[in-house]
């Protein structure tokens, strides 16, 4: 029988219908967003009609109180339960891994429900849960409840993008640093917590950009006080959305990517220096 | 088309949740509501002995209101303003009833304000806290929604009008024809809403816009399906961008949003038909258990003034309930705009103003309008 050669996509040189392609698809992907941000930019309040180049939308922002509380109320909730929920789900991550095969895998099947269940769903149950609670115990509903909601559904991504990383790691390592006199917690903070760092480090990102993102969980537990970002933009409807929108989500979108471009480069920096090291 | 989609999809999940926490509290749930209110009464009086400014919760339309007035509100009186903002009386109403709410002040629609008196919803007035109730033209007191005035402060008024392309539509325009026009077939937009949508075909075929009568309400439908071969789309706000950018020629919306189309369109103009339109009063409550009523007072009594309607106006582009204020805005005002703005009180007597209507004329609306939209 005649050896045919596997396909191998890294040897394959890109042909250049396929790098139109790509390009296509990554142009569509992005357009959407580009509108946004060239709109954000334009005299008039008009979304369709371009009429000028201004950055009086920028200023407008700072300037518009409403937006700006929901702005800095988003990041601080965002920034609050991304933080509570890496350090929670990293060692609920940890628990389950230390835990018999069996029981492990029951409770990751019950992490995945939250994830799994439609938004509206948790944000009735968690409204009803809070109302119920609130006349017993007198609390309002607010920053608190906001804070708990956002928890629910952070804590099991972050679980999820730590537990792969758990998997990887040589259960021997642990045992070598304990024989070489380390006790449990410092096996833990000096050999487990740096190789499962990528991990805990991508899930409070995720935690993070799903707080900022979500809105029908929080439309329901935020009470009559707070709003957020998004739900402050989906109630500006009775009039038009106003193009100090655009300005806001420009802001982040810019501030999004210069996170990930700072993440990026330093990871690949930290591998480049562990080869060297590798090599020496 | 996706925002509209995704509001219709939140709003049947407001009505699910609704269910749900009706089915859910049942008996108890009223038993603990009516229990939470006392507590709300009591903390009320606490809160206005004790005289330390306090707050007050308050729920508006977004991009209601020229958001400086909170501002001098909290430095006038030292109560700290909560602004939360919806996007539709329904979503209002629905939060209101899901008893996770504890609102002040709320601003909802005429027909929104009626049916939440009639679900006792929403608390008595103390019109001694509010003397710029005053200040509020007599037109605007004691209309059908709130007949005997108890409840309501109005906040904002328009009038729903025909906005064409004057380089598209040519000859005179007085009546509401044109959007039934096949001449102008793919330029039309039409109203995403059956209230709104229904409003003219029938006021268009000479009945009342709260009618009840099946036959009215059935040749309204047929007409509207007649229509709809000749429709660019139903919108709601896409509107500003399909008329300003010229996508589309003709289409009904509110006066108010008109004059801020025209800024960036010349060629648009506007005309209430002689038909006859509906218009519209949006106005402050108070709803029933609202822990600083008397703050929300100060608060409406505040957003009466002439000054903070002026301010409004400047704002939003809505005509305000302030006849002070409209004559002040009114200087500023070129003819033309000034007829957009303040209908006569002939046209008026043709206009009306949208009712609660009973449960089974709902009903039959959501019915035809799912055959208009077929």
């Amino acid at each position: 029988m005649k050896k045919t050669r596997a396909f191998d996509p890294a040897e394959s040189r890109p042909t250049v219908g396929g790098r139109i392609f790509t390009g296509l698809i990554y142009f569509l992907l992005y357009l959407p967003i580009f509108v946004l941000i060239a709109f954000s930019f334009n005299a008039s309040k008009s979304r369709s009609v371009w009429t000028g180049f201004t950055f009086k939308w920028y200023g407008e922002l700072f300037r518009d109180s409403g937006i700006m509380s929901s702005f800095y109320l988003t990041l601080i909730l965002s920034l609050a339960a991304a933080a509570v929920a890496t350090v929670l789900g990293t060692f609920a991550a940890v628990g389950f891994y230390g835990m018999k095969r069996r029981w492990r895998a029951a409770f990751l099947e019950v992490n995945n429900i939250p994830l799994m269940n439609a938004d509206i769903v948790t944000g009735v149950s968690l409204c009803l849960m809070f109302v119920a609670g609130r006349a017993i115990l007198g609390y309002e509903l607010g920053f608190g409840t906001l804070l708990i909601a956002h928890l629910t559904f952070d804590i099991p991504y972050v679980i999820l993008s730590v537990m792969p990383k758990l998997y990887q790691l040589d259960r021997n390592l642990v045992d070598a640093a304990q024989d070489l006199g380390c006790t449990w917690l410092q096996a833990f903070f000096k050999v487990v917590l740096p190789e499962i760092s990528p991990g805990i480090v991508n899930g409070a990102i995720i935690a993070f950009t799903m707080s900022v993102d979500d809105f029908v969980i929080s439309y329901f537990t935020a009470g009559s006080k707070i709003m957020t970002l998004s739900m402050r933009i989906y109630s500006m409807t009775r009039k038009r959305v106003p193009p100090t929108i655009n300005a806001v989500s420009t802001i982040l979108f810019v501030s999004v990517l210069l996170l990930l471009v700072i993440i990026n480069v330093r990871e690949t920096r930290q591998e480049a220096a562990k080869k060297r090291r590798q090599l020496n | 088309m996706k925002l509209i989609k995704f509001r219709s999809a939140l709003a049947a999940a407001l009505v699910f949740a609704l269910v749900f926490a009706l089915t859910a509290c049942g008996g108890t749930g009223s038993g603990s509501a009516a229990s939470g209110s006392g507590a709300a009464s009591a903390s009320s009086g606490a809160a206005s002995s004790a005289q330390k400014g306090g707050e007050v919760n308050v729920y508006n339309w977004g991009e209601y209101i020229d958001e400086g007035l909170n501002d001098q509100f909290e430095k006038a009186t030292g109560i700290k303003v909560n602004y939360t903002t919806f996007d539709s009386n329904e979503s209002m109403y629905s939060l209101l009833k899901s008893g996770g709410s504890s609102y002040d002040v709320i601003i909802p629609s005429d027909y929104m304000i009626s049916r939440l008196i009639q679900e006792g919803m929403l608390e008595k007035l103390d019109f001694a806290n509010i003397p710029n109730f005053s200040l509020i033209d007599d037109k605007y007191k004691k209309l059908e929604y709130d007949p005997t005035n108890e409840y309501s402060v109005p906040y904002t008024s328009g009038t729903v009008g025909l906005i064409y392309n004057t380089k598209v539509v040519t000859g005179t325009v007085d009546s509401w024809s044109l959007l039934f026009d096949e001449k102008y077939s793919g330029q039309i937009l039409m109203f995403d809403n059956p209230r709104d949508a229904f409003g003219i075909a029938l006021k268009y075929q000479g009945h009342s816009l709260n009618t009840t009568d099946e036959g009215e309400l059935n040749s309204a439908c047929e007409l509207l399906r007649s229509q709809h071969p000749y429709l660019q789309g139903y919108v709601m706000d896409q509107i500003f961008n399909k008329l300003e950018s010229g996508e589309a020629a003709i289409g009904p919306y509110y006066a108010g949003d008109y004059l801020t189309m025209l800024d960036t369109n010349p060629d648009l103009a506007f005309c209430r038909p002689k038909e006859g339109t509906n218009w519209f009063v949006d106005a402050m409550c108070v709803p029933k258990g609202a822990k600083n009523k008397a703050n929300a007072e100060a608060y409406i009594n505040f957003m009466c003034s002439t000054d903070a309607c002026l301010a409004n106006m400047k704002e939003i582009g809505y005509t305000s309930a302030n006849k002070e204020a409209c004559e002040k805005y009114a200087a500023d005002l070129d003819a033309a705009a000034y007829d957009i703005m303040f209908p006569t009180e002939e046209e008026l007597k043709n206009c009306e103003i949208f009712t609660n209507l009973p449960a089974e004329t709902l009903a039959l609306y959501d019915k035809l309008w799912i055959e208009v939209k077929a």
